[in-house]
């Protein structure tokens, strides 16, 4: 019998291994696929079927880095992605402690308006934004972008940072106040070293989410201040799409954001439902 | 402690960032509201004038802004049932013991779907999608499929963008759930699986009702996330062919940006925003007991 309940045993763990490679084939096989075909020179990647065996070539990196400018437009999105990240951290972790330490009337309000501006889509805002930008002549600039991403990065940090102020211990606090500290002095030399891993995360979640954004990109930069997924869009006009390059594009500016992500993996549903589920 | 702070220390904390979302948050909104009641048009921008709420009638009463809710609506309610059912297979999956490592490994390659720049999702479905030098299309003959025309056929397109759609967030949907499992406690769950060997059994008495705000978490950020989809079908379909994939964003855009329509654009863009605020409130309603 124990010889059955094993072989049972040993058939489930076979289903589950079997269930385990097919889920990692379906999450993988596109990033395989974007990365092969940029490896792909034109008229391999227009090979119909598609083949699957090739000599790979570094051409359509080495073409879009140089003769199309996609590095200039990398460059504006890291310009772009850590200042909105810096000014999100600057600003929100001051708020965040006043969030997780103080009482006071419209707390709930100030509650609720952050968790729309989750929800907000991208297109209500970048609507008006363009007028106003247009008519302060502020078009195809980062600052313009740096701002726009901020409202949804700031709300993302105070989030993450309110809920590891509220992990500190509140006895350092009083402590502190016994010593007759100040809330500031507090605040930066008690609490904030103590609340570093979550101020990390939170600026990972920023860095990713403007590293990724392209609507407000679309609408409010031209060549300037073009982002490199507006660049990737760039290149889809025409009737014969340069498919290598287009991957090449794509798999430059995939990868920082895959390496932020895995780090911090342990958080993401911490961070994409806000808190609400941990 | 709380009572004693001052009102400045907690203006000095707070005030910056307040500040900062109203200028850039509450400022241009008010903006759009004065927009959507004017004729505002980028190419005739000498003609703008008031005109009331003659934008929000219009759009209430154009079939195209409720097709591409009822588009958008239909995503939804077809991509997020596979989603969850997925998503909790795939989560009850990771949660059996043994494994570990490849274990591991999945939850790693779940992240990746989730962290691709939604933009590149698209151009990677143009080019896995085409008709001829696609690789799905290969895939499927290999099984004895002739070709078919994905991104060129009405259907087709909108079933493309609920494939991607699915694989980009179906992970988000599992780990969510998983963090769900993780809350039930293990002697209630030992316990039950000492009663009764059908995970079914175990699954609604047992794990549900801890799964009950998970589930609640992701049918709102779903909902609101589909509102919002725009990247991903722009590098995609660009709401074609003809007007079969044109979400609400899209749709939005294409007023505001491409027809130059400004003012209807914004009326469409407020109507948005209310359904959103509704769902936002939903969200805290039902997710946070205590706001803290």
């Amino acid at each position: 019998m124990s010889t059955a309940i094993q072989a049972g045993a040993s058939h489930r763990i076979g289903v589950q291994l079997l269930l385990l490679l097919l889920i990692i084939l379906f999450c993988v096989f596109p990033f395989y696929w974007m990365v092969t075909t940029s490896l792909k020179t034109q008229v391999l990647a227009l090979e119909s079927p598609p083949v699957w065996v090739f000599e790979p070539t570094f051409a359509n990196y080495t073409e879009v880095l140089g003769k199309d400018g996609v590095g200039k437009t990398l460059i504006n999105s890291l310009i772009v992605a850590v200042s909105t990240t810096v000014l999100a951290v600057l600003l929100g972790c001051p708020a965040a402690y006043a969030l997780a330490r103080f009482e006071f009337r419209g707390k709930k309000d100030l509650w609720f308006w952050f968790i729309t501006n989750r929800m907000v889509s991208p297109i209500v805002l970048a609507l008006p934004f363009f007028l106003i930008v247009r008519q302060v002549g502020l078009l195809d600039t980062h600052l313009v972008l740096i701002l726009i991403y901020l409202t949804f990065n700031l709300p993302i940090v105070i989030w993450i940072c309110t809920d590891q102020f509220r992990a500190v211990p509140f006895d350092l606090n009083e402590a502190a106040m016994l010593e007759g500290a100040s809330q500031w002095r507090i605040f930066r030399s008690i609490c904030l070293p103590l609340a570093m891993p979550g101020v990390a995360v939170s600026a990972i979640f920023s860095f990713i989410f403007s590293w990724n954004e392209l609507m407000y990109a679309l609408v409010l930069t031209r060549n300037e201040a073009k982002t490199a997924p507006a660049m990737a869009v760039s290149f889809m006009e025409g009737y014969n799409l340069p498919y290598g390059k287009i991957m090449a594009t794509s798999t430059l500016i995939v990868i920082p954001v895959v390496v932020f992500a895995l780090i911090a993996s342990k958080h993401l549903v911490r961070g994409l439902t806000m808190g609400a589920v941990k | 402690m709380s009572a004693t702070t001052r009102r400045s220390t907690i203006i000095a904390f707070l005030g910056p960032s307040v500040l900062t979302l109203i200028i850039i948050g509450i400022g241009p909104l008010l903006y759009a509201v004065w927009t959507s009641l004017h004729y505002f048009n980028l190419t005739k921008l000498k003609q703008v004038e008031f005109i009331g709420v003659e934008n929000y009638a219009t759009v209430l009463s154009d079939s195209a802004f409720w097709d591409a809710m009822g588009r958008t609506f239909l995503l939804l309610g077809i991509s997020l049932p596979i989603q969850i059912v997925l998503g909790l297979c795939i989560a009850l999956l990771l949660h059996q013991p043994g494994l570990t490592f490849l274990k591991t490994i999945t939850r790693l390659s779940l992240v990746l779907p989730m962290a691709t720049t939604y933009a590149v999702v698209g151009l990677l479905g143009q080019v896995m999608f085409n008709l001829n030098y696609g690789v799905v299309n290969q895939l499927f003959g290999f099984i004895g499929f002739d070709p078919i025309n994905w991104l060129g056929d009405p259907t087709n397109a909108f079933i493309t963008i609920i494939f991607w759609d699915i694989w980009q967030w179906t992970p988000f949907v599992t780990l969510v759930l998983l963090a769900g499992l993780t809350t039930v406690p293990s002697e209630i769950e030992e316990a039950a699986k000492l009663e009764t060997k059908r995970w079914t059994t175990i699954l609604r008495y047992i794990q549900l009702p801890y799964l009950l705000p998970a589930l609640t978490a992701v049918l709102i950020l779903r909902t609101a996330d589909t509102l919002k989809l725009f990247d991903m079908v722009f590098t995609l379909t660009r709401g074609g062919p003809g007007a079969s994939t044109e979400l609400i964003s899209l749709l939005i855009q294409r007023v505001g940006f491409r027809a130059f329509d400004q003012g209807l654009a914004s009326a469409q863009a407020i109507i948005l925003l209310l359904v959103t605020i509704v769902l936002s409130q939903l969200y805290i309603r039902l997710l946070y007991k205590e706001v803290r």
